[in-house]
């Protein structure tokens, strides 16, 4: 039998290790997985590196870990958005590194990974500061930039409804990096507001088919 | 309509840009003044809003009261959904960008180059750390680029250069300029002017600009409602 529920947020990051490089589905604060950020903050994982499309709003989930010095270094493509004191105190003290990236190229960075290729050519940033150090190669006479996989060992996602086997159904906006990011880990979590029996989901509905997903914990009340 | 001759507004800015998008295309708006555009999209015209967090068929912003905490758009302010809208995932809104699924990007600018370059992402302020968004995706991606900017600087320097000072969002991109004193055209002779503010001459527009100006044989007088 197939049951990738478990009981709490703590056993759903229990193995997290130090160093890891986590994938935080979300943008600016919607679809983001705050709870299951905060139990890594309890577990204590640290020196980890986060890829988001931006570094953490408020004091809540990827801030809370920044702002506890776990975080060595930012992957995203705007780390200022709505309430980034976090980041950019840690920023300011030099206490983390950003790596920054072109937001189609972050997300398509992650499917490459997913989809097991080796890279890709990207028009996107040739010419500019973020291609430095990149091959660029001419393609039926336009330049690309040679763009590399981005591969998490954790992702941690936030979904609407789930079932046993790990099907995903996101809500309206939320849903923005989390079916990449859900494919591109090798552990998917993901955090849910209702979980349902197996075939309540409608499977012509279904966004992240359960294959891609480890663990599913109920989490009701997420905001 | 009253028209105005004196620099335009922010919103007469948006306003003038909206008059250009055509009936049925797909259009992506930066954050700041290209978002005002939407309100001034002449009511004859259907439009879908493209937004980089995954929204097609976005709408106005809701009523105070009414917003869904899992409905923003690309800058994260709450929004809503036309009928016929959709959403998907973060990665194919960025195909649609990249692949040139989108007719038209229109986005603020810091510079622009006669070439058509555009600067819009970092002024290297080294007191914020430097963030880039969608800005390089759109640029490269989107089937027309258009930007929205003031004419110059706070300071009175040109925004419309030789070369930018600031770093390139993308080489060669922009397609046509809309200032507060002229509609500005990018073409392979250079910049041409095809509207300015009544009043206005090529040489005092061409004082305000660091690349030679064209006047354009069918230019017109650039007029824009009191909004």
């Amino acid at each position: 039998m197939i049951d990738k529920r478990v009981a709490s947020l703590a056993a759903a990051v229990a193995d997290v290790k130090d160093g890891a490089t986590i994938l935080c589905a979300g943008f600016g604060a919607v679809g983001m997985a705050d709870e299951l950020l905060e139990a890594l903050l309890e577990q204590g994982a640290k020196n980890l590196v986060a890829v988001a499309n931006n570094a953490g709003s408020g004091d809540r989930g990827l801030a809370a870990l920044i702002a506890n010095g776990r975080v060595r270094k930012v992957v995203c493509s705007y780390p200022r958005t709505d309430k980034p004191h976090a980041f950019e105190a840690a920023y300011k003290a030099g206490r983390i590194d950003l790596e920054l990236v072109p937001q189609g190229t972050l997300s398509e960075r992650m499917r490459c990974a997913a989809a097991g290729l080796g890279g890709f050519y990207s028009p996107v940033g040739v010419g500019t500061r973020l291609a430095e150090g990149k091959e660029v190669r001419e393609i039926e006479g336009r330049s690309y930039v040679l763009e590399k996989p981005l591969k998490g060992d954790v992702a941690f996602c936030k979904a609407q409804k789930a079932d046993r086997w790990g099907n995903l159904v996101y809500r309206k906006a939320a849903r923005n990096f989390n079916p990449t990011m859900a494919m591109a880990a090798d552990l998917t979590v993901a955090q849910v507001k209702e979980l349902v029996e197996l075939g309540d989901l409608d499977p012509e509905t279904i966004v992240t088919p359960g294959i891609f997903v480890d663990r599913v914990v109920y989490v009701p009340h997420a905001k | 309509m009253s028209m105005s001759a004196a620099p335009l507004s922010r919103r007469q800015i948006a306003w003038r840009a909206a008059q250009d998008v055509a009936d049925g295309a797909y259009v992506n708006l930066g954050i700041g003044l290209p978002t005002l555009v939407a309100d001034f999209i002449p009511a004859d015209r259907e439009i879908v809003f493209h937004s980089e967090n995954g929204v097609l068929g976005l709408g106005k912003a809701p009523a105070p009261g009414e917003a869904d905490p899992d409905l923003i758009n690309a800058g994260k302010g709450a929004a809503s959904l036309l009928p016929g809208g959709s959403f998907f995932h973060h990665t194919d809104a960025f195909l649609m960008i990249r692949g040139g699924h989108v007719d038209l990007s229109l986005m603020g600018a810091f510079e622009v180059s006669v070439d058509g370059d555009l600067a819009n992402w970092t002024t290297n302020d080294p007191h914020f750390a430097p963030g880039v968004g969608g800005a390089m995706d759109l640029a490269a991606g989107a089937r027309e680029v258009r930007v929205l900017l003031e004419h110059t600087t706070k300071e009175g320097e040109p925004r419309l250069r030789h070369r930018c000072t600031y770093p390139l969002t993308a080489p060669s991109c922009v397609k046509r300029i809309y200032t507060n004193l002229a509609v500005i055209d990018v073409s392979a002779q250079g910049l041409l002017v095809v509207e300015m503010i009544e009043g206005m001459t090529l040489g005092a527009l061409q004082a305000l600009t660091e690349p030679p100006l064209t006047l354009a044989n069918a230019w017109r007088p650039l007029l824009a409602p009191q909004l």
